[in-house]
């Protein structure tokens, strides 16, 4: 497979490491000066940006959160004027405020350059039909696709997302070899490709899935069921969009970015670097962005790196599928439990229920306990006890229906749930301290 | 006259109650009535102030979840059944009692009666119609 920017994509690993510096430097002095944000963080650490010389610096300075754009929303973490942002997109997220990102021109010609990359690395060039199945619009997932596919010079077909039916007859009508979309998309284009059986009929060879997690077992399937390589992309809209790191052929990892991404593993809890290789929240500086830049960014996917050399030829460090977020992983009963489904059960029940809730988990009698605390809104709140145990029965009926876990749900005065850093505190585990 | 309520999310921990009556107090709004439904995690206290729009402020000022909803004020005559002929009155209306509770005020000879119902603006029109007597803040004693 082709290497689209050989000369940067296979850097030697000191070059890389030096030009990380030069950017890192640039970085942090532009933001200081643009970021108001960034600049009492960096006072509140005694930190100039001459004290910033270079990579082995890094560690010095301070992290930034989700929390910081919604804080700041919607252009208050932007450095540079308006006037040179040319595009912005947007993500919900899992916690419902949307965030807002912006990019220059420049930025937009990095992101393409990322996405053209890893096109390149499944086998697409010029000649290829890249069809793009991910959402147009806010979302980062369909344009960023498309304007890698633009950079590369292949023919694009902008199916957007839906209607699945033309989706298959667009792919065999139009002779698409490289598909992007999400991976339970993908899937589901599978399924109906063998109901409609024309797998046949299909020129597909590659397909670039991402914007949720999947498992290897998930690849295979969808491998077998479109006749494709499926490559795994990772990005997130905060620090650009897909294409932060790409798949290679070896389908042994994601390779960073490294020209444009800075990553680091720390562990979650004490926010210290760990030794390579070891497993830990995985965290981003982006060191050419203009528009919307962020330093150490704790994205609380969890992951480890790999700085071995792969056999594709390219010197990228490479990340491993994130295995979850870093507020991560209960065990209540011998059922696994992830806070951010509750999150979802929270924000599933719509509109007036807040998603600040938290989760105590505690062992009386040798059972395990699980107690859901929600804030209370202005909204929820009518002046009867029937109508709050109404809401309490129904998150408690969702929980147990999402999770097969019985839990107590109490609605609480709001801001009473603790905060650490402006971020709530979801998880107390009582159990821990038996 | 409708009367405006003011309806407080109060969770059930020590006090949280006094808390509130000294905002009020601090702010020299006078309670008149007060009522407490409760379970054993939170509880709703129901207050009938002289100025219930600056309740609302002053107590959502400090985070604390506040609603105001109208409910109306019976005049019960002191004697046997009256009560039982009101409920009746507003029943075959189809009008709904959601919850009620007692205030001590001027009106001689009655008990003064608080009062939820599920509509409260027909419940006024058609006890006016009735002449059941309906009474209103200031004919209530302060607490
Ligand atoms: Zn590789």
């Amino acid at each position: 497979m082709a290497i689209y920017q050989k000369h940067i994509e296979c850097m030697p690993r000191q070059e890389i490491k030096k030009l990380q510096s030069e950017r890192l430097v640039w970085q942090v002095k532009r933001m200081y000066e643009n970021v108001e944000l960034f600049r009492q963080r960096m006072d509140e650490k005694g930190l100039k940006p001459e004290d910033i010389k270079g990579v082995e610096d890094l560690s010095k300075l301070p992290f930034s959160y989700k929390q910081d754009l919604r804080d700041y929303y919607p252009y208050g973490l932007f450095a540079v004027p308006m006037k040179e942002i040319k595009r912005v997109h947007a993500s919900s997220g899992t916690t419902g405020k949307q965030i807002v990102v912006g990019y220059t021109q420049k930025d937009l010609e990095m992101w393409a350059d990322c996405m053209a990359r890893q096109i390149s690395a499944t086998g697409g060039d010029e000649n290829s039909f890249v069809q793009i199945s991910y959402g147009y619009g806010l979302f980062t997932g369909g344009l960023g696709a498309h304007d890698g596919a633009t950079r590369i010079g292949a023919t694009v077909i902008p199916t957007s997302s839906g209607n699945t039916q033309r989706q298959i007859q667009t792919m065999v009508d139009f002779g698409s070899t490289i598909l992007c979309c999400t991976p339970s998309y993908a899937m589901y284009l599978g399924e109906a490709i063998e109901e409609m059986g024309v797998k046949d009929k299909l020129k597909l060879k590659a397909g670039i899935f991402g914007a949720e997690p999947w498992t290897e077992d998930m690849r295979a399937a969808i491998e077998e069921k479109l006749g494709i390589k499926a490559y795994d992309v990772y990005g997130l809209s905060e620090i650009m969009g897909p294409g932060v790191s790409y798949e290679c052929e070896e389908q042994k990892g994601m390779h960073v970015n490294e020209d444009m991404f800075i990553p680091e593993i720390i562990d979650p809890d004490t926010g210290e670097v760990l030794p390579e290789g070891e497993s830990g929240e995985l965290v981003f500086t982006t060191i050419t962005k203009e528009g919307f830049p962020l330093i150490r960014y704790r994205t609380r996917d969890i992951c480890s790196l790999n700085y071995e050399q792969c056999k594709c030829g390219r010197t990228f460090v490479r990340m491993n599928k994130p295995t979850g977020r870093s507020d991560d992983m209960l065990i209540i009963r011998g059922v696994n439990v992830f806070p951010s489904q509750i999150e979802e059960v929270l924000l599933r029940i719509g509109g007036d229920v807040t998603p600040n809730y938290q989760i105590i988990v505690g062992r009386e009698n040798n059972t395990d306990t699980l107690d859901v605390q929600v804030e209370m809104s202005d909204k929820i709140f009518a002046d009867d006890v029937k109508s709050i145990e109404l809401v309490e029965r129904k998150i408690k009926d969702q929980i147990r229906s999402v999770l097969g876990l019985g839990a107590k749900v109490t609605l609480v005065a709001p801001k009473t749930i603790q905060r650490s850093e402006g971020k709530a505190k979801r998880v107390i585990d009582t159990r821990k301290l038996h | 006259m409708l009367i405006k309520q003011v309806s407080v999310f109060l969770e059930n921990k020590s006090g949280k109650l006094s808390e509130i009556i000294s905002i009020l107090g601090e702010n020299h709004i006078d309670i008149s009535a007060l009522s407490m439904a409760d379970t054993a995690d939170y509880g709703v206290l129901r207050l009938i102030v002289d100025n219930p729009e600056k309740a609302e402020k002053v107590l959502k000022q400090q985070e604390i979840i506040v609603k105001v909803t109208n409910v109306i004020g019976v005049a019960i005559n002191d004697g046997p059944g009256d009560l039982a002929k009101i409920l009746k009155i507003l029943k075959d209306n189809s009008l709904s009692v959601e919850y009620m509770y007692a205030c001590v005020g001027k009106i001689e000879n009655s008990a003064l009666v608080v009062m939820k119902n599920n509509d409260p603006e027909k419940a006024l029109d058609i006890l006016s119609k009735e002449h059941v007597p309906t009474f209103d803040v200031k004919d209530i004693y302060r607490v």
